[in-house]
């Protein structure tokens, strides 16, 4: 939160200055467009956005041959049967370990990273720096083969360790970058002043840095779990035993069925969403201040 | 630049603290050379060589052979390039519009924005299996949304969206339009945030429009921004296959595969590493271009103090 404020603060340095002219807004030729030029495309969006979200929601709790436009009344029928009968149970589970492993092991990685990027100039930072960006551009769909025989190679096929280690390899480059963006928003004069104090670097590390950085851990540690949740190449390759397997997976696998059981697979819909819209509902006013504290803009 | 940036103020510490920063990138470094550098060390190899797990009497150096074959000898690769970048194109064109258009409106003072960010940026946090998922509901010609169109006198009844080979192209586009518009407005809104309120009260001071305001203030200020996040999603829309393996499996026809799709299945399906990893290294080169104009025009890692 502070480190926010820091960068608020950086980006517009009158902003805590209450000015004279600001109380005009809302009057004077400033002012917005007329209200209906607001509301009326933001509501075809909304529709946009929002019809097929319902859509799913109502096809997961409607009862089997109903075309009710409704969603009552409902029925837990179809979460019942994906959950228990095609396994999705453990593939929710399965997917949270990946989700977590991955969030925490990309996380310390790109801190540290991040911080040597930020707080050091060495010989080689420059060359670390472009194989960040251009490893953006390393397709994963193609190295779908080599991965696996690497996997293979290190007896990690059909162990979540395979997936959780390719999706934190694909989610370092942004992560260090982003991380490394926050770091040098936080003035290392108030690291300095910890040595100054008798605090080793490592102590000053998690006393002073740590806690303004609560806002990049926030955005760094939500993508990679989002991601890793999402993606599903990696655990369709990887994993064959179904135990094993992850909720994109089993949502590919009721997609693909010779007839498609579009209730169960509604069903799987809602499952596969909750955790990220939660996440989501968490981080999005963090979402924007992280993008907009120099992380993009490197 | 907005960002202060200290000067390093020791350059003479102890030989500790100069062993430190590699100690610091060494994890991500490693992980790195093993799980991408070393991957595609090996693509290169195996581009070079006959690969084929289900014709090993075959396997051996290959020389260019592939390349040739790639180049001269597949309709396929062309086609999927061609859709490639068409998707591409079409993608990034309507997302970075609706994005922007998006991001001007939600930075407006309302009532109700703080939900309404909400809501119309949540589709940015599903995935490319959920998306088909919830499309598929909605194309189902029996009980999907297109039933209720025909109804009301749109389309007709029975009709499949996504295998009829008219239809199919924007059927797909629209359901990657629906969770791709989100990252553009998320990105340029936080670009919008960032330019100062004055400039617009001194421009309408001095009696400019607000579409002036928009292509003289506004649009100036994005550019970066644009042009970066532009880069970064064509990539991604590039590579990505989740969406279209899914939603309609390349078909009909092949008529939705993309380059990379094209690459999985020679590689996963016809067993033809070799050929595949061609494939792959022919994509890179391309992508590689993307690279080296995304760091020329975003100056990155340069003459930072």
């Amino acid at each position: 939160m502070t480190a926010a404020l820091v960068e608020e603060g950086a980006l517009i340095p009158s902003a805590a200055v209450p000015r004279p002219g600001r109380r005009r807004r809302g009057r004077g030729p400033t002012d917005g467009p007329p209200r209906w030029q607001i509301y009326l495309p933001l509501g075809l969006y909304l529709l946009f956005t929002l019809v097929p979200f319902y859509w799913m929601l109502l096809f997961a709790v409607r009862p089997d041959g109903s075309t009710s436009l409704v969603p009552w009344p409902a029925t837990g029928a179809h979460f019942d049967k994906v959950w228990n009968d095609r396994s999705f149970g453990i593939f929710f589970q399965n997917s949270m370990l990946v989700g977590v492993a991955t969030l925490v092991l990309t996380t310390v990685v790109a801190l540290s990273g991040g911080y040597a990027l930020a707080r050091f100039r060495f010989k080689g930072r420059t060359a670390f720096l472009i194989a960040l960006l251009c490893s953006q551009f390393v397709p994963g769909a193609l190295m779908l083969v080599p991965l696996f025989q690497i996997f293979r190679h290190l007896q990690l096929i059909n162990s979540l360790w395979s997936v959780v280690i390719s999706e934190t390899v694909f989610q370092l480059p942004l992560s260090v970058i982003l991380l490394s963006g926050f770091i040098r928003g936080i003035p290392e004069a108030l690291e300095e002043a910890a040595w100054v104090d008798g605090c080793s670097r490592l102590r000053a590390f998690f006393a002073v840095v740590l806690p303004m950085l609560r806002p990049g851990l926030v955005a760094v540690g939500s993508f990679a779990f989002v991601h890793s949740w999402n993606h599903f190449l990696f655990a369709l390759m990887f994993l064959s035993e179904q135990d094993k397997q992850t909720i994109p997976v089993g949502l590919n696998t009721l997609i693909g069925a010779d007839s498609v059981d579009l209730g169960a697979l509604a069903a799987g819909g809602v499952i596969a969403a909750v955790p990220v819209v939660v996440v989501f509902a968490f981080i999005q006013k963090w979402l924007i201040t992280g993008f907009s504290a120099g992380a993009v803009k490197g | 630049m907005a960002i202060a940036v200290a000067k390093q103020p020791a350059n003479n510490r102890s030989r500790r603290t100069r062993r430190l920063p590699y100690l610091l990138i060494a994890p991500a470094a490693l992980l790195m050379l093993g799980f991408i550098a070393y991957p595609m060390i090996s693509v290169l190899y195996y581009s070079l060589q006959d690969y084929n797990v289900t014709k090993p009497w075959r396997n051996g150096f290959a020389g260019m052979s592939n390349f040739t074959r790639i180049f001269t000898d597949d309709p396929r690769f062309w086609h999927s390039l061609d859709f490639s970048l068409r998707w591409v194109v079409v993608e990034i064109g309507l997302q970075l519009v609706i994005g922007l258009a998006l991001a001007l409106l939600v930075n407006q003072t309302f009532v109700g924005r703080g939900m309404s960010r909400a809501l119309v940026f949540s589709p940015w946090a599903v995935s490319g299996v959920l998306t088909t998922t919830i499309w598929m509901l909605l194309y189902n010609p029996s009980t999907g949304m297109t039933r209720y169109l025909a109804d009301a006198g749109i389309g007709s009844y029975g009709h499949s969206l996504l295998s009829d080979p008219h239809t199919v192209f924007w059927a797909a586009v629209l359901a990657e339009l629906w969770r791709g518009v989100p990252f553009f407005a998320i990105l340029l809104l936080a670009d919008l945030q960032s330019i100062p309120k004055d400039l617009y009260e001194a421009a309408s001071v001095d009696g400019a429009s607000r579409l002036r305001q928009l292509f003289h203030i506004t649009l100036p200020h994005l550019k970066d921004a644009i042009v970066l996040s532009t880069l970064l999603r064509a990539v991604w829309e590039f590579n990505n296959v989740d969406l279209l393996y899914t939603l309609t499996g390349g078909g009909p026809a092949g008529q939705t595969t993309t380059l990379p799709l094209y690459v999985a299945n020679t590689g996963l399906d016809g067993h033809d590493f070799g050929y595949a990893s061609a494939l792959t290294t022919v994509a890179f080169v391309i992508l590689l271009f993307f690279s080296v104009l995304y760091l020329r025009l975003s100056k990155f890692g340069g003459d930072r103090a």
